[in-house]
């Protein structure tokens, strides 16, 4: 029973930052908008994490810089989508690469490096996305902003009618997806692997938009989704020594693909959960 | 409509051509010009970064070659994910096809018994086999099932990685490459021919060349390109019309991931000569070519223009890695910005400028009137 607690816990600080990221795309599309860019978020949180936290030797003032960056990156995918009402998919991946690049080349003369201060890695960390997930669940679902962010995404022009600002609410929204992308990044290499390496986040990004489409949008069920790939990386992991080690790399990806496929085959039969205005551009007066 | 002093912009959804190529080259300079920033946040001055650039592609005779060569795989790409695009079928998994192309070609390089003269075009039409039916498998997911193609393709590029990391490491390591992780060479008679004195591995260029004429042609010419353009531009109309989504997204599937399963046939078959590393094997050509397909403005023929230039972008990357001691991720900062402001330029692209002094405040108002295509 002991390796069942310990794959838990592992899942679980896995989990953590796969939750982060999520819980901000979930509010990002719930608010209508698409973010692809999550990866790159991530990497630039990582990055900018890890050189405040070496160079201030606070690991929590390295989380602020990453929520900051990513808040920053995110403003300018709402900027093009929003404001500009662009393609957000093609404005997602364009945001990742610049990331990603951006992190990679800035990053360069830090790889390696172990953090001389890093934060512990079970701690109120772990926690830190149970916590968040019921802030954004009671958010949605009992504020009147959360309440009004919904219902820019189901239908952007009922709320534009009721006086709802749909470019403002989609941009803090987006910017909140940002900033917690940011701090995922940050878990990564100021606690979860206390150093930088380039491409570190290796498609966390990519499953916790997976992730937000197989919690249906609910925070809570996000949950349960963090903790299941989490334990997957972790297994594969773990089994190392037993599988080929490239072999069982593939398996979280793979496995994101199945539950995918698996969630959306099943929700054609039932209610549709996704956000009605998912992915379209607003424009007042239309339809 | 908006009104800039002087100028009315008003909507237009079919820009012409020098319109688009303006709004394009504007982008571009926009990209530069945040490229700059990076490089500046890097310790480079943008101004030293551009010389050495200038210097190292424009001025320099010998970097044509290599901005051709680093064109062959991205104008493969970057074609299919045109017809792609234009079917709606978000396919960002072009590495993980371009992937599977290169091991298809090094399966039947290394362990097919076919007489020397059958060897190339084999690989070829295995690369071509594999990494369409790369494509095929989200593309079944998103039919049948519903799942979302862009997170589907973009998993598989992983999957594709390790998968390739696996082979030479494992059972495809060449006994002769003492430890490090390739396959052994091809044999010569599976290297694909050059220019005298480049590493331009003309079939494949050929290949590209024909493709983007052959898409111009499938897209304007044909039925099923009509019904991609009718499933592209308007989904609803296309139900009413009777066209089988099933029809269109697996044919834009087929060639988009058949394409980039050539670009890796052209990479290990043209210049490698063998197997390795997935990250040596791709530079990243996969999401470059999203950047191709969207700055050719979806047109098959554009994306020859489009891969020059971002060939150009990875020959910059190369010249700065070298002169400047830069990692080439610069290259995807380029890549990415290029994109972003490509993107963020699109609704610029739907507009048509007029010169319309407002004489008096009826103007603006009679202006709403004016626009019979809105």
């Amino acid at each position: 029973m002991d390796a069942v607690l310990v794959t838990f816990l592992r899942a679980l600080a896995f989990g953590t930052p796969l939750l982060w990221a999520a819980l901000g795309e979930i509010v990002a599309e719930r608010s209508g908008v698409v973010n692809l860019g999550v990866e790159g978020m991530m990497l630039l949180g990582a990055f900018f994490a890890f050189a405040t936290a070496q160079l201030t030797g606070s690991p929590t003032l390295g989380l602020g810089a990453a929520g900051l960056v990513g808040t920053l990156a995110a403003l300018v995918h709402a900027f093009v989508c929003v404001r500009l009402r662009a393609n957000q998919y093609v404005s997602g991946l364009a945001l990742g690469m610049v990331g990603a690049g951006t992190a990679g080349l800035l990053g360069r003369g830090w790889e390696g490096m172990p953090l001389r201060n890093p934060l512990p890695e079970l701690s109120g960390i772990t926690l830190s996305g149970l916590v968040l997930s019921g802030l954004v669940w009671s958010f949605l679902y009992h504020t009147r902003w959360g309440i009004a962010l919904r219902s820019v995404g189901e239908s952007p022009a009922a709320a534009d009618a009721q006086g709802v600002s749909v470019p403002l609410v989609r941009s803090l929204a987006v910017g909140f997806g940002g900033f917690t992308a940011g701090i995922a990044g940050g878990f990564l290499s100021v606690a979860y692997r206390p150093s930088w390496t380039e491409g570190m986040t290796a498609g966390m990004g990519w499953i916790a938009i997976a992730i937000t489409v197989f919690s249906g949008w609910d925070p809570l069920r996000a949950v349960a989704g963090s903790l299941l790939f989490g334990a997957l990386f972790h297994l594969s992991f773990r089994l190392q020594g037993v599988v080929v080690p490239e072999l069982l790399k593939m398996a979280p990806y793979l496995g994101t693909i199945l539950v995918l496929t698996l969630t959306t085959a099943r929700r054609g039969s039932r209610v549709q959960e996704v956000p009605e205005a998912l992915g379209l551009p607003y424009v007042r007066g239309e339809r | 409509m908006r009104r800039i002093g002087p100028l009315l912009l008003v909507p237009n959804p079919n820009p012409s051509w020098p319109w688009a190529v303006g709004v394009s080259l504007l982008a571009l300079v926009g990209a530069l010009a945040a490229a700059g920033g990076v490089f500046w946040a890097y310790g480079v001055s943008p101004l030293v970064a551009y010389r050495v650039i200038a210097e190292g592609t424009f001025l320099d005779p010998r970097a044509l070659p290599e901005v051709v060569r680093r064109a062959i795989p991205l104008l493969l790409v970057g074609t299919g994910l045109v017809l792609a695009f234009r079917a709606q079928f978000w396919n960002i998994g072009a590495e993980g096809q371009l992937l599977s192309g290169a091991v298809a070609a090094t399966g039947v390089a290394l362990f097919s018994p076919l007489p020397p003269a059958l060897l190339i075009p084999a690989m070829l039409a295995a690369g071509f086999a594999l990494g369409a039916l790369w494509a095929a498998f989200p593309a079944v997911l998103r039919l049948r099932w519903g799942a979302h193609e862009v997170l589907t393709t973009l998993l598989l590029n992983y999957v594709a990685a390790y998968g390739v990391e696996w082979l030479v490491h494992g059972p495809w390591k060449g006994p002769s490459m003492m430890g490090f992780a390739y396959t052994d060479l091809f044999p010569e008679t599976a290297w694909l021919p050059v220019l005298a004195g480049t590493r331009v591995h003309w079939p494949t260029l050929a290949l590209g060349l024909g493709g983007a004429v052959f898409g111009h042609v499938l897209l304007h010419r044909t039925v099923l390109g009509f019904e991609i353009r009718v499933q592209g531009e308007n989904p609803e109309a296309a139900r009413y019309a009777g066209i089988s989504p099933a029809r269109t997204v697996l044919a834009a599937a087929l060639l988009s991931g058949g394409a980039a399963g050539l670009a890796g046939v052209g990479e290990v078959a043209g210049i490698h000569h063998r197997l390795l590393s997935p990250g040596q094997v791709s530079m990243g050509y996969g999401y470059a070519g999203i950047v191709v397909a969207w700055l050719a403005r979806g047109s098959p023929l554009g994306a020859i223009p489009s891969a020059l230039l971002l060939g150009l972008v990875f020959t910059s990357g190369d010249v700065m890695q070298v002169a400047l001691r830069m990692p080439f991720r610069v290259t995807d900062v380029f890549n990415g910005l290029i994109l972003l402001f490509l993107v963020g330029s699109t609704p610029l692209l739907q507009m048509r400028i007029r010169w319309a002094p407002a004489r008096s405040k009826p103007a603006l108002t009679q202006g709403e009137g004016w626009t019979p295509s809105s």
